[in-house]
């Protein structure tokens, strides 16, 4: 006789239900099963109709995120066993409009993401007989912390700044700008501070600290921010002292 | 709610609860930390107020000494000194977020930035200190 344990998972279906509810589930509780196992063993025996969010199952698609007790986590990296004897409760990320069951809308961030221009940018390109462009280990080290983002948004359901201001930027998207600010290659740091140093970007953030407490790749997003105030501050500072240099 | 289209589903979005900051204790904290700020401020009121007392003379400023050792204004300046430490304490604990140094392109250990800012405030209380109780 296997061990048990129960799930709280959410359930909705935006043409049926007026809003969110639980269904509990009981599965069996192995010591190797992390909870996107248990919501996987759901879907295939006792409730097909469980939509949910899953890739790769070890880390780096991203997907997976969720609340579980409350905590945003990545599914596939959580296990069952530290949650016993249960229940555990499985709810969709906060902060995110829910589409069904344990799936979020996360169209706002990929906007925000693409304003924040996570790209090489250069001022001319240079043509490719000229070679790559070589970085040193040490350049390498000032963004490769930033540079592990997977996207998975975990930064915006524990960040109560973007809950209670949807225009906030977020965590993401103003850590991968800054990933770019800080490699070498880049040159488009004017362009970003434009569009990230408003009340909307860094300035709406108030370092509550959660973004990087809940980073499974330990990306640090509120150093991230704070670096790239100080940043902003220093360039404010230049065109206000020099209204005629480089804007 | 909007309506839904089939390119815009219907979604269902939860509206942040006024009391968000009482569910988890890291949020409590943040608030608690927001709101040193203000006992931060007292002490300045408090600053300028003994100097306004200086400036009207020694009769002024003792009767601002006994305001001072009233039990209401001592409980509120224990409550406001405990703030303030929590205060400096967690502000001092973030500043290698912000303020992430390099030395030979490798990043110092955040203790080394923490552990000179405590040392420099023990200092300088330890110093005022010795100015106020020499006698």
């Amino acid at each position: 006789m296997t061990e048990k344990i129960i799930l709280e998972v959410t359930r909705y279906h935006p043409e049926r239900d007026k809003e969110p509810g639980l269904q509990t589930y009981e599965v069996p509780l192995r010591k190797e099963w992390v909870v996107l196992d248990a919501l996987n063993y759901v879907k295939d025996k006792v409730d097909g109709s469980l939509s949910f969010r899953w890739s790769c199952r070890m880390g780096i698609c991203g997907s997976c995120g969720m609340m579980v007790n409350g905590e945003p986590k990545l599914t596939c990296a959580t296990f069952l066993a530290d949650y016993a004897p249960g229940p555990v409760r499985v709810e969709p990320m906060k902060n995110f409009p829910i589409l069904r069951d344990l799936i979020v809308e996360v169209s706002d961030f990929l906007v925000k993401l693409g304003k924040a221009k996570p790209w090489l940018i250069r001022e001319e390109e240079r043509p490719l007989t000229q070679g790559e462009f070589l970085q040193t280990p040490a350049q390498l080290d000032t963004f490769k912390q930033f540079s592990m983002c997977i996207n998975c948004l975990l930064c915006y359901a524990a960040c109560p700044v973007y809950g209670l201001d949807p225009l906030f930027s977020g965590p993401a998207a103003i850590a991968l700008a800054q990933r770019y600010n800080a490699d070498s290659r880049d040159q488009g740091a004017q362009e970003r501070l434009d569009i990230l140093s408003h009340s909307d970007g860094i300035w709406a953030c108030t370092f509550v600290g959660e973004c990087t407490e809940v980073c499974p790749k330990d990306v640090d997003p509120a150093g991230a921010i704070q670096q790239y105030k100080l940043t902003a501050a220093k360039e404010w500072m230049k065109s206000f002292l020099m209204p005629w240099g480089r804007r | 709610m909007p309506s839904s289209t089939e390119y815009s589903p219907r979604t269902f979005r939860k509206r942040v609860s006024t009391y968000w900051w009482l569910h988890r204790w890291p949020y409590l904290r943040f608030i608690l930390r927001e709101l040193s700020s203000v006992f931060v401020a007292w002490f300045v009121v408090i600053a300028l107020l003994q100097i306004k007392a200086l400036k009207n003379g020694p009769t002024a400023y003792t009767e601002f000494q006994e305001w001072l050792r009233s039990p209401t204004l001592i409980a509120v300046n224990v409550a406001a000194l405990l703030f303030v430490v929590f205060h400096a304490t967690t502000w001092f604990n973030l500043t290698p977020k912000a303020m992430p140094l390099r030395v030979r392109g490798k990043r110092i250990p955040s203790l080394l930035i923490v552990a000179p800012s405590y040392f420099v405030w023990l200092a300088i209380s330890a110093a005022v200190a010795w100015i106020l109780l020499r006698g």
